[in-house]
């Protein structure tokens, strides 16, 4: 065994043990802490990512002195890896975009608690990529649910207070619902691993025997999933949880959280129980159709939204909606689109949301669109962030959203036909409506303000946080900036960046995906 | 059909404390009945891992009459799991608690209708701030 293939399990113990030694560190260490280590763990993902895709292997890694039916694993490949480093690099430039707004948010004696919650999210991120043991992945799911709702309510104002108990709310639904489930599967395999339980499935449904618990449990897995990642009869929670909280924690929320999940997801679909083995299973319909419809209803909703930031929430819920269309596909082509999806949606709603608070910061705070009127001329980085955002959203070539539509369309040509012609209607209808709401609020930043319009809603919140901005010293102000704009600009060079050179990372989740069962 | 469910009758009351637990968490409006369903819903499904883990006529998977046939003992997992998730449900509903008591300083109410309806009118009387701003941009 090579020195390489340590180094998942060192970014989860690094993740973890940083999140213990932070309690007691004081805010500015903590923070040093967090970013070391989410560096450290972007360089081993790499390092672990060239290792893996010039040997082409996947290989599991004991956590423990026992072999595979009894002790606890992780298993790396270069999807893995993949994952992991894409993972590590949002949630540094997200934590440096919204660094100042953490600095206003949130209470400087609470602050190593903030870089407690990102540092433990982190570590329940990487353990829900690398692990093979399904317990393990529910422990994991739980901690990614406590963290996040750490990261929701850090902003202490009462409405964030609201959206953290409806995400709870849900959240623990969706984790009821995959708990039950784990332990059927355990009932009727008496495996906890993947790769065992998927071998006993086979037997099982082979025999013939546990049709309907099968399929009970391939229900009950997906829902809960897709709860918990807001799918969309279940994305109520989503504009309140993202719309409000801190800058960074909206973008790691939507960019990183639900992804987890869906990885896990797609990791059950291919490591456990494959959606063609139960017979009169249909799940993947399903998710197909609540796909197609999120993609619709998203759009719509973000169209009549006021608040930009509930804007770019909702288009999430969108966003989301095609990745489990992908999923939905039943190939291996959508399974891939909808992979490229999870890192390219990362990158772009990263992107937006730090850049509309770089625009909602300059407009003396105000969130609604046309609050944010000629912001474009205020804060030229912001605003050039928020444009290549929303082209990439809109799928414009050369930027990675265009890659994205490109593979979900390429794929729905392998699916059946019914398949094929609704999912480029959906793309197409989706398309256009996002066109509508982001291309808009493009043409209000570049619109030139009438200098004597009144200002008005002078008692927002937002306002009084923003004069405290402009009372601190200029210090202060010059770092935000460097820092924000180092984030945009990254998020944005990144965008167009996987938006040109997309066939390397489209080669590592093909070759990923092959070894990945 | 008949038979197993009374073959089967601990996973049956498992399944339908499961969905008792779930609708109380959904569809109180009280908080505190909220974290109630919570703790019911998962403690459906401990008793559902430790009723598929116990064996007929087998002892606790402790090693002290010298006896190493497995055959003696019921299956250790079931129990581990269980263990486990008791935790996780622990520090859950610790921090729904820590919820409750943030949003009863901030509207002392536990009514999660209420505390929607008072939300809601904040925000309407905000959205008539702008819509009134608007109107007088376009005004000029």
């Amino acid at each position: 065994m090579t020195f390489v293939q340590n180094f998942p399990f060192f970014c989860i113990i690094i993740s973890m043990f940083s999140a213990i030694i932070s309690f007691i560190l004081n805010g500015k260490w903590a923070k040093i802490v967090h970013y070391t280590m989410v560096a450290a763990v972007f360089v081993m993902s790499v390092g672990c990512l060239l290792y893996t895709h010039e040997a082409n292997i996947s290989y599991t890694y004991m956590m423990g002195h026992y072999p595979a039916p009894w002790g606890n694993e992780i298993r790396i490949g270069e999807l893995e890896c993949l994952m992991a480093a894409s993972f590590s690099l949002i949630m540094i430039l997200s934590v440096m975009g919204g660094s100042y707004h953490i600095k206003l948010d949130i209470e400087k004696s609470k602050m190593n608690l903030f870089f407690i919650q990102l540092d433990l999210m982190m570590a329940a991120l990487l353990a829900l990529i690398y692990t093979n043991d399904l317990f393990t992945a529910y422990v994991f799911i739980e901690i990614c649910t406590i963290a996040a709702c750490g990261l929701i309510m850090a902003r202490k104002i009462g409405r964030v207070y609201v959206s953290a108990i409806k995400y709870m709310v849900m959240s623990l639904v969706g984790s009821g619902l995959f708990l039950i489930g784990l332990s059927l599967l355990y009932a009727i395999t008496g495996q906890l691993l993947m790769s065992p339980a998927k071998e006993a499935m086979q037997r099982i449904l082979a025999e013939g025997i546990y049709a309907i618990p099968s399929a009970v449990i391939m229900v009950l897995l997906t829902v809960g999933l897709g709860i918990k990642s807001g799918l969309y009869p279940f994305h109520t929670w989503i504009p309140d949880a993202y719309g409000y909280s801190t800058t960074a924690a909206s973008a790691i929320l939507s960019s990183l959280v639900s992804k987890g999940y869906i990885f896990l997801l797609i990791k059950l679909i291919v490591r456990v129980l494959p959606y063609n083995s139960v017979p009169g299973g249909q799940m993947e319909n399903v998710l197909f159709f609540f796909g197609v419809i999120g993609m619709i209803i998203g759009s719509v909703d973000a169209i009549q939204e006021r608040n930009i930031r509930r804007m770019i929430s909702y288009s999430s819920v969108a966003q989301i909606g095609y990745i489990y269309m992908g999923i939905g596909l039943g190939t291996d082509a959508g399974i891939i689109a909808a992979l490229f999806h999870v890192i390219s949606h990362g990158l772009m709603k990263a992107l937006l949301f730090i850049s509309a608070t770089g625009l909602i910061d300059s407009s003396d705070g105000r969130l609604d669109r046309k609050g944010i009127t000629g912001a474009g001329f205020r804060n030229k980085i912001a605003a050039v962030g928020f444009t290549v955002g929303s082209l990439s959203m809109i799928g414009m070539p050369l930027f990675t959203g265009f890659v994205s539509k490109f593979m979900f369309a390429s794929a729905a040509t392998q699916a059946p036909v019914y398949k094929m012609i609704i999912a480029w209607t959906a793309l197409a209808i989706s398309t256009v409506l996002n066109a509508v709401y982001f291309m808009r609020t493009v043409i209000v930043i570049y619109t030139r303000k009438n200098e004597a319009t009144p200002v008005v809603s002078d008692d927002s919140p937002a306002k009084s946080s923003s004069e405290e901005a402009s009372s601190e010293d200029k210090d202060n102000f010059r770092n935000r900036y460097i820092f924000e704009n180092a984030a945009t600009i990254g998020l944005a060079a990144l965008n167009i960046a996987l938006g040109t050179l997309s066939p390397f990372v489209i080669n590592i989740l093909t070759g990923g995906l092959a070894i990945f069962g | 059909m008949g038979l197993t469910v009374f073959t089967n009758y601990e996973e049956v009351a498992a399944v339908i404390l499961f969905v008792i637990g779930m609708m109380n968490l959904l569809l109180q409006a009280n908080l505190i009945k909220k974290i109630i369903g919570l703790d019911i819903m998962d403690c459906a499904v401990y008793l559902f891992l430790a009723a598929k883990g116990y064996i007929e006529g087998r002892h606790a998977p402790i090693y002290i009459d010298n006896i190493t046939d497995a055959s003696y003992y019921i299956n250790p997992v079931p129990s581990g799991l269980v263990l486990t998730g008791i935790v996780v449900s622990v520090s859950v509903s610790a921090l729904m608690m820590a919820l409750t008591v943030s949003l009863y300083k901030e509207y002392k109410t536990l009514n999660l209708d209420e505390i929607m309806m008072k939300l809601r009118n904040e925000e309407s009387e905000e959205l008539g701030k702008l819509t009134y701003g608007d109107i007088m941009e376009e005004e000029q």
